[in-house]
Parts: structure tokens; C-alpha cells; sequence
């Protein structure tokens, strides 16, 4: 029992020193003087706004990504005991005392400096030798562009490292596929490439590429599985089985996940509640929730609605009328009926109340008890204010000439009769009776005597609608269509019987007591729905970029200025390391062909292993390359340099792998391996030199003079800045 | 074919374009002409005179011959059947199921409707399927190379390839199939180690059995460049010969200037007789006093335009409204000024000046006299950019009227070249260069192309002008025919136009747009012709029926093929009879499966407007598929059965009442392609009460 006493306690570690003093030297590079400059550099004031949102937990929709690097960014200021209290809104202004700049970069510094040793191990792993691992690592290292984009709050070295720690996994797994299937470190290694690759996608969404190279190679590798016959069915199963919960579905908990944490520490209203549904809006604390907190779930005849529509194109707004009357004739000679107009505002008021009034009586209360709407059920609709009812007729819309006018309808004893009979169809109803519900109810409205739908057609009335949108009858619906379905999100039971009462019953605040809860998945749906729906304007920048100006280095982005020296950080590469990475994946698409067809010759230049690895490499480091190199040239989205970093570092993976191929097989005497390797060291030597000449504008830390400035200004289309004095 | 007098819907579009060729007048659209002069020429030799109107879809047609360009294509769209029944009977060798593919497009109503009219579709379906049979036919004469009818069907396919790209850019979806195939045939040849040792080198070998491995290498290749040749002729310089005879005979045949004239660049549009540029002789160089057009060198962005009207309120500032225009209008024509003296410079007193490089400049709108104006306004649609406007009264402004003309690639002190200079305009005070957008302005602009000053001095194309029409009584005019473009710049700028034209058809704002995912669900059609009860209508949609049979055998065939490919991969041994089944599926399959995710997929990564009927060509190959697949299927069945003394029926008996079942559907549903009249179908009293299985089918 006391075993162990008789025995020594014998710990035996294996330290990689190489791996040790990597990361030693990458955390130097990536945390030296992190805290400097003390201002807003370049796309931090972007990101800045999200932290501070989350540090105030508040509520926020941001249509570039999911949002695993945002909260990687706020834990940094967690960290840091930041409160938020920062206004992110301007490259170049000072941090005040209470922003903690170096933990809030704390986090995608070590994200880049971790690259450093995984790129060493990462090579090891391909099979290569030690020296070109330690070649690959050190080529990271001294990338200028990496370094500065990994020392500011921005995202990339998160997702690079995540890219890279997905392909580390996947091979450490793939190694140990050979001796020890299912043991403890090969369900390690399986499960963390499924966690790596869903917190890649989790911070951009141009992490799916890389996921879906390590997909489609774990695919390559199940089908020899499969193929492999002395292997039980059983056992292959197993595999598949282990290969699917680790890789398919692991990434989607972890992605959910995410969302989870976002929205449970997001719980306050903020800014931009307006993208968002009903529902969704009165999920937040304050904001809408406070408004609509307690209303009557079940609308009933008599209630008093606000009826929002669903679509959000080009504005939330809700259904509107006021006293103004269509002109009688247009702009363009058309005529109208010059009744009242229907419009959608997109702000609150007290004109977009509307009374829910059964056809058959008159009154304009709730009964007690109330009699709910159900689906299917004939309304007319009263403007609260004025006390005219909603009606369409066969008269075009003012700018949709195809659709119908909607009015609220005037007797002008012109011959023209009322047509103000809905029937309500509510869209997301679970059976035919379902009550027509306050918020969660997606509700159309069919007009009965035409059949046209109640529609927001979305177009900026003229000076005479107050440059309100318009609403038309849709007689040709096709099928479904957010802008014609309505939302009722203000609520109550209408009690005065007189106008006057009424107008002041409209004037006051809703009142009650229930409380609404949307489940996380329904929350989850929308607001991805959301985010990979939105439509970003894509504004030109100065320092856009075309992926063509990419590949060598023919851009570059100023990130930040000092304010009075001409100390600045530049998003600059180290073209030594861009231009022969270039190359290198060149030559081995031509090695990799040449092979390719020989082989279909039978004629083996390398042994099959040597051809194995040769072609792993290939298929993750260019693969990795190309997935996230060529999607771009699809994407309408403003693009930047940055944006090539994740294809930089797998290309420049590629590198060592080709150096060393060459010197060992295509090298045919010692003499010309040596003579090779001299040419290597050479080169090698005049990267670091690149790296280290460029070095002030990577950290921004020396005020250079305006000619040795223009001295570093090696290609026209750099756009270095230099002061005019 | 014939009650249906009035035309429907696209007949509008591709009718005219007809007209247009019989008329020899120039236009533009976004296909190909290759469609389109079939059209046209179906129509001429069936003597239609191209003086029909074709103005708004509903028109009778009254005495004007139509029935040739209708005949024409429900001819082709008549011959996709015996097509596709080739298709899967050379992949699949099996009578039935070719049968069976046969009645799916036969009984189809979406096929009938659409090969009724006058449209692209039924030709592009045409040369689809025929590119797709002949690619099959040659590959089953692959153990025959190089004889006769294996050439033929190389070059047929080569044929129809050119044919499919020429009626539209969908085209190129058939072009990618039989490229992938012919690359993986060619792979398997190449791997063939015994097909390439031809005699005379393995003699060779024996002389010199040390021969250097490269030589050797080279030395094997002789039979697969063979094969390889061939196919770069057949299937790569033969169709781009067609395609380019095709736009050869486009451009001769279309000589007239017509409506399309403003979306090509000026040197194009002297090709024309009846432009004003063709055989124009204009002043070379541009001088003050000159009225000039100035146009864009982004193409289909057409003139600087002013008119007078104001921007709205709250855009801008309100002055007078300066765009872009794809037509010729008096409303084009501007002055050119010297920023600082307001004399007039046509003064027969004073000599000509010449506009050179670097020069401040004033542009004078001709119709209102105000000046082309910029000022720090942000830009109506583009964000940053700032506005430009016209402004001042009688060409008196301010100094934000001054603009700085510059000739790219050009050294200072150089006049400007009319027509040929690109140039651009640089505001004096706030450095931007005038630029188009290329953003259509919502109705207050007349749905005008947006003009702004860009304060980002990128060389792009929207930022370069040239001069196009120029007057000055005081100099001479000089013959500009040298600018004749030659022909590859005509075939160039007409696809860059082309592309440009079918990336800006992007749905407006709240229209509902057809989506991909709805297509082979069949969730909603097209309405041809009619709204009304009244009225005569047609409506296009598929056979429910068969779409949705289809739909099921693409789920059932992913399941069937990956059981098979898994089962052979675990090195199973299947019975002879199997065996051969499981090839058929797996590689006839394969092929028609690769051409309906061809079709099909990209349409989901496209940006432009798109509609139901662009699912046509991928539905013909999912038929083919369902064919061949329930064939195997029943065939399986059978043979699984075979203990019991029914089993040979299973598979005669399972392709009759498939058979039956589409064609009692087509009873029911085949109103939609030959007309309705009557009630609405949610009206019990009509003819297809009860039909509307879907709530969106609007018929």
C-alpha cells in the first residue's frame, strides 16, 4: 500500500529544448514593450468598441464574424480589470489610464507567439528533420508582418494559431493512428483538432477553409481505413464513429458554445437591438423588455397593437397613418383615391397604434374576458388616432404601380366602397387555431375582398409622405416573404370607450406584468440567421487591397503614426520570406506534377514514404495555402493585407519542406548539397537582415528620418508615411 | 402552339432580338448571340419580317408569322427526348431504363411549357444534351481510337460544346463536365503502360536498353500526345472556332446602329453606320471652346450627364444633378473652359488654344450653363466619395469649379487626343478625381449611374474618361477611320460588357427572387401568360410528380452508390450479376449525377437575379439519373427475390406502374403547360381544384 515509499519517485521529462527556447524567443519578439503605443492602433478601434460592450455587458450584433475572437479580445481586458469606459473612436488617440493595454494584447501576443514552436512541431510531425522544423519556426519568427499584426488587439494571430494548432493535432493524431488507436494522447489529439478547428471558425468565418482541408484529409485517410482489410468491420466503424463525434459534431457543441457565452453575457440592450426581431429584442434587459414586460400574451379584439414588420429592409419600422392624404394626382400624372396614407416609420409614435376590432360590433374595448384573434379570423384594423380603418383597393400604389394603394379609408360618397376586411394568417402557427400572440406571432394580412397582402414595399415616399416608406396591397404573393409578415410588439387592452380617452390611453405607456423567455436555440438561429445574412456596404478604404496585390507584397497598410515624431507601425511583410514562399510553392506544384506523372509511369523517383510525406505536406501546407488564399478572390468585401496572413504562414510551412527536399533528392553529390546549404544559410541571412531593417516600422519604436524613410520605401505602391516639415 | 396567340413573358425579350437581326440593328443583352440568331434566322426563313413590336408580354400577335421561331424551338425542345433516351441507354444498356427516362421529360410539363416559346432554354437544353450524348457516344468507342465514328462523336461533342457556351454562359457547366472527364480518360490512358509501347520504340529499347530515363520518359508518349492532340482539336480549337465564327457573324450581321449603342466604348460604335461616329471626321485635338461628350472607360457606364434637376433634399447639397448615361442626349454635351477667364474662345479673334496636360480646367454643362462642381458633401450612394453637382448661373461658379485634366501615361505639355487619350479630372480644392461608381440613383435620379469625386487616387477604370464626340467650328475635322478596333478587341470588350451587364441584374430591394433551394422542390413557378380568371393562362412548373420522384432518387442514389463504393473498397465479393450493376451505377451514375451538381450547384454562388427555369438543364440530368437509377434498382430487387417464382416481374411490373403514375400526373397537371382557363385552383369550380399541392404554386 505504501508502495511508493519503497520505490523513488521518478519523474522523467522529456524536454524538447528546441521547442523551450522557441517559445522563449517568440514570446520576446511578441511581448517586447507590448503596452507601446499608447494609443489606438489601426482596426483596435473596432474591436475596442466590442470589448467595452462586453465589459458593460451590453448587447451587440457585429456582421463580420462569430464571436469567439471578440470574447477573446474582452477576456484580455477582464483580465486587466478593464470597465469599459473608453471612446473607441479614432486611430491615434491615447488610452486613458484605465485601459489596460498590455493584458487587453496579452492574448493574440501569445496566440503569435505560440505559432512559433507549433510551426517547429508541426514540420517535425510531416516527417521532416529537425533543422528545417527549426527553420520553419524561426521564418515565423522573424515574419515583421505576423509580429505586428499578433501585438495589436486584433484577431488574426488567434486564428492563425488556431489554423495551425487544428493541422498540429490532426498529424499528432494521425502518427499515433499507427501504434496506439484509441489510447488516451490519440482521443487527445482527435478531440483537439475538432475543438482547434471549431475555435478557427469561431473567430472568422475564413476559418472553415482550413477546417474543411482537415476534414477532406481525415477523409482521405478514413477511406484507406476503410479500405484496409485486416481490420475487423467492427473496428472500422469504431474508427469512422470516433472520426465523426471528434470532427463533426464536437466543432458544432463548441461552436454553440460560443454563442452561449456570448449571449449570456450579453444581456443588456445597446445600439443595435434594432437588427434584431421582437422577440429577441425582449429578451434583453431594458430596451424593448422594458416596454414590453408584462404585456397580454393573446391579442384580442379590442387590443391596442404596434405592428412591426419583419423584413428590417431598409429600416425596422413599424405600420404608420396619419392625418395627410394621398395627393390627388402624382408627380408623374397618376391619380390616387386621396384617402388617408398608410405608411412604415421607423420611429416610435403615437400614430402607429391600431386598434384589433371584430367586423360584426362596434365597440373598440377588450370584453372580460377577452376574446383572442385566432388564425384565420376576419379583422379590421382602426388607426388608433384618427379612428379610420385599414383598407386596400384597386387603385396603384404611389411607387409601386404594380401593387395596391393602402389607405385608411375616407368616404368621399365618390363611389369608391370600403374594403376593410383582413383575414389574419399567422405564418409560424403550430395548428389552424392558433391565438394570435404578441411578439411571437409572424402574422399576414390577407386582404378578403382582392386577396392582396398587407406589404412593406420598402420605397422612400416623396415630400408629401414625409419621406416615409411605402406599404402597398400585394396582389401576386409568391410564396413567403419577411416583408410581408408583421409582428405586433407593443401590446395592450384597450379600455376607454371614448376618443378622447382613448387618444390619452395611446399617449400613456404600456403597463402589466408578464415576462417573455426565448430558448438559446431560437436566440442562437436568429441572430446567426443575422450575421450571415447581413449585407455590409462595402466602402472603399485607402488601404484596401486586391488578393492579386497579395502574393508579393504590392500593399501595405499604416497602422499608426506618433503624433508628432515620425515613429509609425506599418503592416509591412518581410518580402525576403513573401517572395521565396511564393517560390517555393511554385516549385513544388512543378516537383509535385513531374512526380505525379512519373508515378503514373511507374516509374518511383522516391520511395513511398518519402512520397507519402511529400505529399501530406503538400496537401496541408500549399492545401492550406490555397483554401485560404483563393476564396478571396470571390468575396465582395472590402479586402486587406491582413487578410493574407492565415495563407502566409501555411506557405511559409511549405518553405523548409522544399528546401529540404531539394538538398536531400535533387542534390546529387555531397558537393552540391553543401553548396546548396551554403546558398540556404545566405538566404536565410539576408531574411533575418530584411526583418531586422524593417524592424522600426514593425514596432514603431525609432522616429526614422524622412530619408532613411524614403530609403526603406522599396516598392512605389508601400505607402510609408513620412512628415512634411 | 397555335391557340396560343399572345406571347408570354421572355418571348419579349429573345422576339425582339429576333426582330433585330432580321433588322440588322445593333443591340446588347447579356447572352450570347449564338441563341438569338437562331432565333432570328428560324424567324427570317419562316418569313416573319422583324416589324413586329414585341413591347409588353400579353400582345397579339395579330398577322405577323411567328409560328417559325415557335416552331423552331419546340423542335429542339422535341428533341431532347430521343436525346436523353440515347444517353441512358448507352450508359446504362438497359431498354427500360432509357424508357423510363424518355417518360419523365416526355410527361414533364415544366419541359413542354418551356419549349414552346420563343426562348434561349430550349436551344441551350438542345446543345446541353447533345454535347452530353456525344461525349457519351465516343467514350463507349474509347476501345476503338481513331476510327470514324470515334472522330465523329469527338467533334460532334466539340460541336454542341460551342453551340451550349454560344446561347448562354451556363454553357460552360457542360464545357467543365466533358473537360473532367476528358482529363480523367486521358489520366487512365497515361497510366496505360501497354497502349504506349509502340513498336518501332521498344525496338529501340532493345538496341539501347540504358537509355536515359528521360528520353525514355518522352520516347513513351508518342500514342497519348496522339490522343491528347486530337482532343485539343476536337474539343478545344474546334469549338473556339465556332464561338468566334458565331460573334464573326453577329458583328456582320448587326451593322446598324441601334439601341445598344451606349454601352460600347466609343471606338467600337464607329463600326456602326448610322452612329455618329461612324466615318465621323471630328477635330483631333481637344482646345477651349470645344463641346465635348465625355464618356467613361469602365464599360456600360456610358456619358457624363447632367440634367436640370436638383438632388433631393437631404442628399447632398441641393444643386443640379450630375450622372452618368448609357444614351445619347442633348443633356451630354459640355463645355470646355479655362478656369479663369470667362471669354468666349470660339472669338474668331483670338487663336486656338489647345487643352494640354496638366491644365485647369472648367466644364460647362451646354443645355443649363452651370459648372461641373465638387465639394466636401458626401456622395448619394458611396460612402466617403464626395458629391459632384452642377452649379453657378450662366458658367459663373466658384473656385470648387476647377478641375485639373490629366492624360494617364502621358508626359506634361501633351494636347488631348480625342477618342483615343484616357484622361482624368482631378478637383483643384479638394484633390479627388472624378469617377463613376457605376451605382444606379434610386427614382430621383431617373435611375442614372452614380458620379462622384473619389478622394482615393487608385488607377481604376472608373476613374479614367475619354473625350468622345467633339465640335469646335475652328478646327479642322480629320477622318478618325483608323480607330477601326480590330476583332479579338471587339470579342474582348463585347464579353466584358456582357459580364458586366449580367452582374448588375441584382434584385431590387423587397422583390421576392426565386432561390436556388427552391428549384427541385418545385416550390413555386413562373407565370408565362394571364393573371386573371379570365384570362388564358400558362403556368411554368414542373410535374410535381416527377420532380419530386427525382428529388428522391438523387437521396437514393447518394445511399445506393456509397454502399456499393464502400462495399468494393472493403474488398467484398459480389456476384457477377451484382458486379456489373454496381459499374453502371457507379460510373454512368457518376457522370449523370456530376452533371446535375453542375448545373445545379454554382447557381448558388452567383450574385445575379435568378429564376426558376435556370433548373432546366440540371432536371434533365437528374432524370436521367432517376432512369437509371430505379432500372438498378428493380433490377436488385429481382435478382434478391430470385427464390421466389414472381421475381422475374418485380422489375417489369416496377417500371409499368412508374410509367402509369407519370403519365396519369401529366392527365392531371398538363393544363399548366397548354393553358387553363377559368377560376383560380382555390376555386373549387376550376379545372384544377385540388391540385395546388403547395401553397405557393400560384396558378
Amino acid at each position: 500500500m505504501l508502495g511508493f515509499l519503497q520505490r523513488p519517485v521518478v519523474v522523467t521529462a522529456d524536454i524538447n529544448l528546441n521547442v523551450v527556447a522557441l517559445t522563449a524567443v517568440g514570446l520576446l519578439s511578441r511581448l517586447w514593450q507590448l503596452a507601446y503605443p499608447r494609443a489606438v492602433v489601426f482596426d483596435e478601434v473596432y474591436y475596442g468598441q466590442y470589448i467595452s460592450f462586453y465589459m458593460k455587458r451590453i448587447f451587440f450584433f457585429d456582421g463580420s464574424g462569430p464571436p469567439f475572437g471578440h470574447m477573446l479580445l474582452a477576456l484580455g481586458g477582464y483580465l486587466g480589470g478593464f470597465d469599459g469606459n473608453f471612446l473607441w473612436n479614432r486611430i491615434g488617440a491615447e488610452y486613458s489610464t484605465n485601459v489596460p493595454v498590455w493584458s487587453l494584447r496579452l492574448l493574440p501576443a501569445l496566440a503569435g507567439a505560440l505559432s512559433v514552436p507549433m510551426a517547429y512541431q508541426i514540420v517535425w510531425e510531416l516527417g521532416f528533420s529537425h533543422c528545417a522544423a527549426v527553420g520553419a519556426a524561426l521564418l515565423i519568427l522573424i515574419e515583421n508582418a505576423l509580429i505586428t499584426q499578433s501585438r495589436l488587439m486584433l484577431l488574426e494571430s488567434a486564428l492563425i494559431f488556431f489554423n495551425l494548432l487544428a493541422v498540429l493535432s490532426y498529424l499528432k493524431f494521425s502518427n499515433s493512428q499507427k501504434h496506439g488507436p484509441f489510447s488516451p494522447s490519440w482521443w487527445f489529439w482527435l478531440v483537439l483538432t475538432g475543438v482547434a478547428c471549431a475555435c478557427a471558425v469561431g473567430i472568422k468565418y475564413v476559418g472553415v477553409f482550413t477546417y474543411l482541408l482537415v476534414l477532406g484529409v481525415a477523409a482521405v485517410h478514413a477511406w484507406h481505413l476503410i479500405g484496409d482489410q485486416t481490420l475487423s468491420n467492427v473496428r472500422v466503424l469504431c474508427h469512422l464513429l470516433a472520426r465523426a463525434v471528434a470532427l463533426l459534431v464536437i466543432p458544432v457543441l463548441v461552436y454553440l458554445l460560443f454563442f452561449y457565452v456570448h449571449l449570456l453575457l450579453l444581456c443588456r440592450s445597446g445600439p443595435h437591438d434594432q437588427i434584431m426581431s421582437s422577440a429577441f429584442q425582449a429578451s434583453l434587459e431594458g430596451g424593448l423588455a422594458r416596454i414590453t414586460q408584462g404585456q397580454p400574451l393573446e391579442v384580442a379584439y379590442g387590443s391596442q397593437v404596434t405592428l412591426k414588420n419583419a423584413f428590417g429592409q431598409p429600416v425596422p419600422c413599424w405600420l404608420h397613418s396619419h392625418q395627410s392624404t394621398y395627393p390627388v394626382i402624382y408627380e408623374n400624372g397618376r391619380g390616387s383615391s386621396h384617402q388617408q396614407q398608410v405608411t412604415c416609420y421607423p420611429f416610435k409614435d403615437v400614430n402607429n397604434w391600431w386598434i384589433v376590432k371584430d367586423p360584426g360590433r362596434h365597440q373598440l374595448v377588450v370584453n372580460n374576458p377577452p376574446r383572442p384573434v385566432r388564425h384565420g379570423d376576419i379583422v379590421q384594423l382602426v388607426h388608433g388616432m384618427t379612428t379610420r380603418l385599414l383598407n386596400t383597393h384597386d387603385v396603384a400604389a404611389p411607387l409601386s404601380p404594380h401593387s395596391q394603394e393602402v389607405s385608411c379609408y375616407i368616404d368621399y360618397n365618390v363611389s369608391m366602397p370600403a374594403q376593410n376586411l383582413w383575414r389574419l394568417d399567422i405564418v409560424n402557427r403550430e395548428s389552424d387555431t392558433d391565438v394570435w400572440k404578441t411578439i411571437l406571432s409572424e402574422v399576414r394580412f390577407v386582404h378578403v375582398n382582392t386577396s392582396a397582402i398587407l406589404k412593406l414595399s420598402g420605397a422612400p415616399l416623396p415630400d408629401w409622405g414625409f419621406r416615409q416608406l411605402e406599404v402597398v396591397g400585394e396582389q401576386l404573393s409568391r410564396g413567403y416573404h419577411g416583408s410581408t409578415v408583421w409582428s405586433v410588439e407593443e401590446h395592450r387592452y384597450g379600455r376607454s370607450q371614448e376618443q378622447k380617452e382613448r387618444e390619452l390611453e395611446l399617449h400613456s405607456p404600456t403597463q402589466t406584468d408578464v415576462s417573455r423567455n426565448l430558448s438559446f436555440m431560437a436566440r442562437f438561429s436568429e441572430l446567426q440567421w443575422r450575421l450571415l445574412t447581413v449585407r455590409s456596404d462595402d466602402s472603399e478604404h485607402k488601404y484596401s487591397s486586391t488578393p492579386l496585390d497579395w502574393v508579393m507584397l504590392d500593399t501595405s497598410i499604416a497602422y499608426w503614426l506618433h503624433p508628432r515624431t515620425s515613429a509609425q507601425i506599418h503592416l509591412l511583410g518581410n518580402i525576403v520570406i513573401w517572395a521565396s514562399a511564393s517560390l517555393a510553392t511554385l516549385v513544388y506544384a512543378l516537383l509535385f506534377i513531374w512526380y505525379l506523372f512519373r508515378r503514373r509511369r511507374r516509374v518511383c523517383d522516391l520511395p513511398e514514404d518519402c512520397w507519402l510525406r511529400w505529399a501530406l505536406a503538400g496537401a496541408l501546407c500549399a492545401g492550406g495555402w490555397a483554401v485560404n488564399y483563393v476564396p478571396f478572390f470571390m468575396m465582395e468585401k472590402t479586402l486587406f493585407l491582413y487578410h493574407y496572413l492565415p495563407a502566409l504562414t501555411f506557405q511559409i510551412l511549405l518553405l523548409p519542406v522544399v528546401l529540404e527536399h531539394i538538398s536531400d533528392h535533387l542534390c546529387r553529390s555531397q558537393l552540391q548539397r553543401s553548396l546548396f546549404g551554403a546558398l540556404v544559410v545566405a538566404w536565410f541571412a539576408s531574411a533575418c537582415h530584411v526583418s531586422n531593417t524593417l524592424r522600426p516600422l514593425t514596432y514603431g519604436d525609432r522616429s526614422l528620418s524622412p530619408s532613411e524613410l524614403k530609403a526603406l520605401r522599396w516598392k512605389d505602391s508601400w505607402d510609408i508615411l513620412i512628415r512634411k516639415y | 402552339m397555335r391557340k396560343e396567340i399572345r406571347r408570354g413573358w421572355d418571348e419579349t425579350h429573345f422576339g425582339k432580338m429576333g426582330s433585330y437581326y432580321i433588322n440588322r440593328t445593333f443591340f446588347f443583352d447579356v447572352h450570347p448571340p449564338l441563341g438569338k440568331m437562331l432565333i432570328g434566322l428560324a424567324g427570317h426563313l419562316s418569313g416573319y419580317d422583324g416589324t413586329f413590336l414585341f413591347q409588353k408580354p400579353g400582345d397579339e400577335y395579330e398577322h405577323h408569322s411567328y409560328l417559325g421561331m415557335r416552331g423552331f424551338c419546340a423542335f429542339l425542345g422535341a428533341l431532347l427526348i430521343p436525346f436523353a433516351y440515347l444517353t441512358v441507354l448507352e450508359l446504362s444498356q438497359s431498354l427500360p431504363a432509357a424508357l423510363l427516362t424518355a417518360a419523365l421529360l416526355t410527361f414533364d410539363t415544366g419541359c413542354l411549357t418551356l419549349s414552346q416559346y420563343i426562348l434561349l432554354d430550349p436551344i441551350l437544353m438542345f446543345f446541353i444534351m447533345a454535347a452530353m450524348l456525344s461525349m457519351v457516344k465516343y467514350n463507349s468507342c474509347a476501345n476503338r481510337p481513331f476510327s470514324a465514328p470515334w472522330w465523329l462523336w469527338l467533334s460532334l461533342t466539340g460541336v454542341n460544346l460551342a453551340g451550349a457556351l454560344g446561347v448562354k454562359f451556363v454553357g460552360l457547366f457542360i464545357i467543365l463536365q466533358v473537360g473532367w472527364n476528358t482529363v480523367s480518360d486521358l489520366w487512365h490512358l497515361f497510366g496505360d503502360l501497354s497502349l504506349s509501347m509502340i513498336t518501332h520504340m521498344s525496338g529501340i529499347r532493345q538496341i539501347m536498353p540504358h537509355m536515359p530515363s528521360t528520353l525514355h520518359w518522352l520516347g513513351l508518349q508518342v500514342t497519348v500526345g496522339k490522343h491528347l492532340t486530337a482532343r485539343i482539336l476536337c474539343l478545344i480549337v474546334l469549338p473556339l472556332a465556332l464561338y468566334t465564327a458565331t460573334y464573326a457573324v453577329h458583328f456582320m450581321v448587326l451593322n446598324k446602329s441601334g439601341p445598344g449603342d451606349g454601352f460600347f466604348s466609343s471606338a467600337f460604335q464607329a463600326r456602326l453606320s448610322g452612329n455618329n461616329l461612324h466615318n465621323a471626321s471630328i477635330p483631333e485635338h481637344l482646345a477651349y471652346g470645344s463641346v465635348i461628350t465625355v464618356k467613361s472607360a469602365r464599360m456600360a457606364v456610358g456619358y457624363l450627364h447632367s440634367h436640370r434637376h436638383l438632388y433631393p433634399e437631404g442628399i447632398g447639397a441641393r444643386q443640379q444633378q450630375v450622372t452618368t448615361y448609357l444614351h445619347k442626349d442633348y443633356n451630354n454635351l459640355w463645355i470646355i473652359k479655362k478656369h479663369n477667364t470667362n471669354s468666349d474662345p470660339l472669338d474668331p479673334s483670338l487663336p486656338v488654344e489647345f487643352v494640354r496636360h496638366g491644365d485647369v480646367i472648367r466644364l460647362e454643362h451646354k443645355e443649363t450653363s452651370r459648372n461641373l462642381h465638387s465639394h466636401y458633401h458626401e456622395a448619394p450612394l458611396t460612402r466617403k466619395h464626395y458629391q459632384v453637382t452642377g452649379y453657378g448661373i450662366n458658367g459663373t461658379g466658384d473656385s470648387n469649379d476647377f478641375w485639373r485634366i490629366e492624360v494617364v501615361n502621358r508626359k506634361f505639355g501633351n494636347r488631348i487626343k480625342v477618342l483615343r487619350s484616357r484622361i482624368r479630372l482631378i478637383h483643384l480644392v479638394t484633390g479627388c478625381v472624378l469617377g463613376s461608381s457605376g451605382k444606379v440613383l434610386p427614382k430621383w435620379g431617373w435611375e442614372q449611374l452614380e458620379v462622384t469625386c473619389t478622394p482615393y487616387l487608385k488607377e481604376t477604370l472608373n476613374s479614367i474618361w475619354n473625350v468622345e464626340d467633339h465640335i469646335n467650328p475652328k478646327l479642322p475635322n480629320i477622318s478618325l477611320d483608323v480607330l477601326q478596333p480590330s476583332f479579338p478587341e471587339i470579342m474582348l470588350e463585347a464579353h466584358m460588357v456582357m459580364i458586366r451587364g449580367n452582374n448588375g441584374l441584382k434584385p431590387k430591394g423587397n422583390e421576392f427572387t426565386s432561390k436556388p433551394w427552391h428549384w427541385p422542390i418545385n416550390y413555386q413557378g413562373l407565370r408565362f401568360s394571364g393573371i386573371n380568371d379570365t384570362d388564358f393562362r400558362v403556368y411554368l412548373l414542373g410535374n410535381p410528380v416527377v420532380w419530386w420522384l427525382n428529388l428522391l432518387s438523387i437521396a437514393l442514389y447518394l445511399l445506393s452508390g456509397s454502399i456499393f463504393a464502400v462495399a468494393l473498397q472493403r474488398g467484398a465479393r459480389l456476384p457477377a450479376e451484382v458486379e456489373g450493376l454496381s459499374q453502371v451505377l457507379l460510373q454512368g451514375g457518376g457522370q449523370l449525377l456530376l452533371g446535375w451538381m453542375m448545373h445545379y450547384f454554382p447557381f448558388f454562388l452567383m450574385g445575379r437575379i435568378l429564376y426558376f427555369h435556370h433548373y432546366f438543364p440540371a432536371m434533365l440530368f437528374s432524370s436521367m439519373l432517376t432512369g437509371l437509377l430505379w432500372d438498378i434498382l428493380l433490377r436488385l430487387c429481382a435478382w434478391s427475390l430470385a427464390s421466389f417464382s414472381l421475381a422475374g416481374h418485380v422489375h417489369t411490373l416496377g417500371i409499368l406502374s412508374l410509367l402509369l403514375g407519370i403519365a396519369y400526373s401529366f392527365y392531371l397537371f398538363h393544363p399548366l403547360a397548354y393553358g387553363m382557363v377559368g377560376p383560380l385552383a382555390q376555386d373549387p369550380r376550376s379545372p384544377m381544384a385540388g391540385l395546388r399541392w403547395l401553397e405557393s404554386w400560384d396558378f
